[in-house]
Parts: structure tokens; C-alpha cells; sequence
């Protein structure tokens, strides 16, 4: 829809639709999306409230402790409940278009899709192995 | 299955009317009858001043794609059959203005597929008596899936980044740009990344992919703009870190 179409006698008013600021609520493919790039605030919370119990953290056992008393409050349990469901939805749709944009090549050979996708979710799985270990390792 | 099916065809006649309005005809609905088949039947029997594009009917001239009961749709390839018992609504392309009836105006386009030059460029040519640039099949692998394109501007219509940014280059644009920048005779993929690494090229992407889900030829425009994402941030940081080259 650029600006530059000349207009002449045959064609007198060619017609510009607006596309509606709900556009994203015509199609659940769209709505997926706009909830996809919502995620990131989700991400960004997490990265704050790490950075809170860091500061906890380090401020003491009392401070911890009522980083604890705070951290059960229902607003931040639901808070943080509702940010784990975006992370995952976050990371399966990344998942999900990570073979598009990675296409790799064993020798002269693309590596299909589905083992790219396949790959990812492995690493996924490792990840999430070593911290559960970390965290349920007998002190 | 009935043996008719209704169309709800959009009219815009610039002419008489401002705004889209809708003409509803009943059409034989035959196994075998695409979308197309039935807005002929109209054209040919009922009202022959309904406007369309078509040419080779059998989904390699890229002409006839409409929006099928919100579906940006080569209406050549998609059955009446698929759609009983009806009604089935064609409205022209989204995205793009209307000329008239079902026809879009696609100069947009054409004018930023030039912009990114699909064609192979050489820096020098090689003699003829050296004969052809000869490929591989893996060579040609590498780019024969963006070569499928036929502009028919479905991935436009499905864009909504393209509907909210008439300055993006869009999804086929920069297929075709892949197409060549993949193909080994080439030599000009820094003229292209010029074109492409601008904000309205592969930044403008927020990767919706409904481009490639409404592809007829399955080309993945959605992949090739996040391939070439990965090679402009690649380039990018190469000459950050190596600004004299390697």
C-alpha cells in the first residue's frame, strides 16, 4: 500500500482497506502470535525477580526470609505460575521455529528439521536434569 | 452433497460504489470445480462485468489468488467441494488496494522485488567457450525450494506486519532474494544485503509465519527471512570484531 500508485482516468479511486487494531483477534494463528511476543514480559519478570532474590541474597538471612514471606504471597505465587506457563509456551513455539532460521549442514548434507527440533528439546531436557540436580542434591 | 453451492463475491466498482459490497450467485458445486471454475460460471452466465485475474488455472501463474472465506487462497487450487455446504465468500486479496472488483493492485511489490535483485549477478562473467555454470544436485538443493515461487502474493495477504507496514519488503521479496543469495553462480549477495538489512527488510519480520502456511508451493518465506536474519547478525558481528576482514 505505498503511496506512489499514479492514479489516472481508468483507475479514479482505487480502494485502501485499514487493517483493524484488531487484527489479531481474526485468526487464532495471529492471536498465537501477539501471546508469543507477550511472553516477553513474562521473561523480563523473571529476570527481575532473580535479581530480586539475588539482592535478598545478599542481604542476609532475615532479608531472605522475607523475600521468602513475599515470594508465597498469592498475587506473586500466581505472578510466577502464570510466567512458568509463558516460558514453556515461549520456549516450545522458539523451539517450534528453530529450524527455520537453523538450517544445518553435516558435510554437505541439511540436517532435517525434525532432528534440529528434536536437538533443542534434548538440550531442553539436559538443562532442566542439571538444575533439578543442583537444586535436589542431597547437602 | 447439494449440487449448488452459493459465492459471495466482493464488488468494488470505483466508478459507483466507496466500499466493498458483496453479490451472491448460486454456482453448480461439481466434484471437480475449483473456486475459480465458479466465478468463471458467473462471469460466463450470470454477470459478465465481475473483474478477476486468472491465466493458467493450474497453479503455476500465480494470478488468481483471493481471500476464500478469509483465507488467502489460490482459487485455482481450492475446491467448491472443500467448502459445502456453502456459502463460500471471495473478497480480493488483503493488504493491497483494490482496483476493482477481485483485482489488487500489486506494484508494491514488484517495484521492491526489483530492489533486491533477482537475478544472478557475476561480477565478471566467464567466456562462453568455458561453457555452462555447471551445479550439483546438492547445489541446486540449496536454493530450489525458494526458486518455486510464483508471486502469486498469498504470504503478502497472510502478512500482517506488510498490512500494518506497507514499507516492509515482504516474505516473496526476500525468498527470492535467498533464492539467489543460495545459488552458487552467484556473486551478489552484498548488493542484496544492502536492501535487506535495512529496518523494512528482515528486521521489519516478527515471524507470524502464517506466510508460509498459506504458501501453494511451500516455498517458507517465514524460514528464509530467519535464515537471513542468522547471516546478518553473522556479517554484522564480523565486521564489528574484524573491521579489516578476515
Amino acid at each position: 500500500m505505498a503511496g506512489s500508485h499514479v492514479y489516472t482516468d481508468y483507475h479514479p479511486r482505487w480502494l485502501r482497506r485499514q487493517v483493524s487494531t484488531y487484527w489479531w483477534l481474526e485468526k487464532w494463528a495471529y492471536f498465537a502470535f501477539i501471546l508469543r511476543e507477550m511472553t516477553c514480559l513474562f521473561v523480563a519478570w523473571f529476570v527481575v525477580y532473580l535479581l530480586l532474590m539475588f539482592g535478598a541474597v545478599a542481604g542476609g538471612a532475615d532479608r531472605y526470609q522475607q523475600f521468602l514471606a513475599w515470594s508465597a504471597s498469592p498475587w506473586v505465587l500466581t505472578l510466577n505460575a502464570a510466567s512458568f506457563l509463558f516460558m514453556i509456551y515461549h520456549a516450545i513455539t522458539f523451539f517450534v521455529a528453530a529450524p527455520q532460521a537453523l538450517v544445518v549442514h553435516v558435510g554437505r548434507r541439511p540436517v532435517p528439521a525434525r532432528l534440529v527440533l528434536v536437538g533443542h528439546y534434548l538440550g531442553w531436557a539436559a538443562a532442566s536434569t542439571l538444575v533439578a540436580w543442583l537444586l535436589l542434591r542431597p547437602s | 452433497m447439494s449440487d449448488r453451492i452459493t459465492l459471495q463475491v466482493a464488488r468494488y466498482r470505483p466508478e459507483q460504489e466507496s466500499e466493498i459490497t458483496f453479490d451472491e450467485h448460486d454456482v453448480p458445486c461439481l466434484k471437480d470445480w475449483v473456486v475459480l471454475d465458479g466465478l468463471n460460471h458467473i462471469k460466463d452466465r450470470i454477470d459478465g462485468t465481475l473483474s478477476y485475474r486468472w491465466s493458467c488455472r493450474m497453479g503455476i501463474c500465480g494470478s488468481c489468488g483471493m481471500t476464500v472465506n478469509g483465507e488467502p487462497k489460490l482459487t485455482c487450487a481450492t475446491f467448491l467441494s472443500d467448502y459445502a455446504p456453502g456459502p463460500v465468500r471471495v473478497e480480493p486479496l488483503r493488504n493491497f488496494p483494490v482496483i476493482r472488483d477481485l483485482i489488487v493492485d500489486i506494484g508494491d511489490f514488484m517495484r521492491k522485488l526489483v530492489r533486491v535483485k533477482p537475478w544472478i549477478v557475476r561480477q565478471v562473467e566467464k567466456p562462453l567457450t568455458e561453457g555452462e555454470y555447471l551445479q550439483t544436485p546438492d547445489e541446486l538443493d540449496e536454493y530450489k525450494q525458494y526458486s518455486l515461487c510464483i508471486n502469486c502474493m498469498l504470504c503478502y495477504a497472510a502478512c500482517p506486519i506488510y498490512g500494518l507496514d506497507s514499507k516492509f519488503i515482504g516474505p516473496a521479496a526476500i525468498a527470492l532474494a535467498q533464492r539467489y543469495n543460495f545459488d552458487n553462480r552467484d556473486q551478489g549477495a552484498a548488493d542484496r544485503m544492502t536492501v535487506l538489512s535495512e529496518h523494512e527488510g528482515i528486521w521489519g519480520c516478527t515471524f507470524v509465519g502464517e506466510c508460509t502456511k498459506v504458501c501453494p508451493k511451500h516455498v517458507d518465506p517465514a524460514g528464509a527471512i530467519q535464515r537471513y536474519k542468522l547471516t546478518a547478525a553473522m556479517e554484522s558481528m564480523k565486521s564489528f570484531f574484524l573491521p579489516r576482514g578476515t
